[in-house]
């Protein structure tokens, strides 16, 4: 927590900067999510979140360290576990969902059925759960 | 505080609302659950920036641990759903 230190005014350049960063992780976020909604199929639907999950969440962070640094006059860094955990862990759903998916187009008659047909060097051709 | 900076996060509360109402169609309307759980995911990822933006409003460190929270939890969601897309169960 920061003390309660005298909540001044702070400096025009980090709330301009604390500001324009803000801004841009919302509108990047906001494009992923319409691009969620535009686009026709599910393996085009999966590319748009990614770009709230990465630029979003990243100038949002930097947003937050800017401001809480110059506000309690030392670096708070701890934001950057916020940003490296969704680094971390976006691209792990994204793998599921897409073997998910796949798994069910192909087995299935729910989702897209051209895709193309499983590999025979790899796992994917299991037989359908029970 | 400024009047760019008010300005600026109330900027950014209204595109993330946007973004969250586009990932609450997508929610709803979506054909098949695959796109249902991504759309969850761009759900609470939306929503731990919109919880960023709130504890810069407020000058609130709360709302960062919140905001932590909500990435921890919402990743254990959606990994445990796209699993029991995959397998038919989630731990077997």
């Amino acid at each position: 927590m920061t003390e309660d230190i005298i909540l001044g005014p702070l400096p025009l350049w980090a709330e301009i900067v604390t500001g324009v960063f803000a801004v841009i992780g919302a509108a990047f976020a906001a494009i992923g999510s319409f691009g969620l909604v535009r686009l026709p199929t599910f393996f085009r639907r999966i590319h748009a979140p990614t770009l709230g999950a990465t630029v979003g969440v990243w100038s949002l962070t930097i947003a937050t360290i800017v401001y809480f640094s110059v506000q309690a006059h030392s670096l708070f860094l701890h934001a950057i576990l916020i940003a490296v955990f969704v680094a971390l862990t976006a691209p792990v759903t994204t793998i599921f969902l897409v073997r998910a998916a796949l798994f069910r187009a192909r087995t299935t008659d729910i989702g897209q059925k051209k895709v193309p047909p499983p590999s025979t060097s790899r796992r994917d051709n299991e037989a359908p759960p029970a | 505080m400024t009047p760019v900076l008010f300005w600026a996060l109330r900027l950014a509360l209204l595109l993330l609302a946007v973004a969250m109402l586009c990932a609450l169609y997508r929610l709803l309307a979506g054909p098949a659950a695959q796109d249902r759980i991504t759309a969850l995911d761009c759900l609470y990822i939306n929503g731990m920036l919109m919880m960023l933006v709130l504890g810069i409003n407020y000058s609130s460190n709360v709302y960062f641990e919140a905001a932590m929270l909500i990435a921890l939890f919402g990743f254990v969601a959606s990994t445990s759903l796209a699993k029991f897309l995959l397998r038919g169960e989630v731990i077997e």
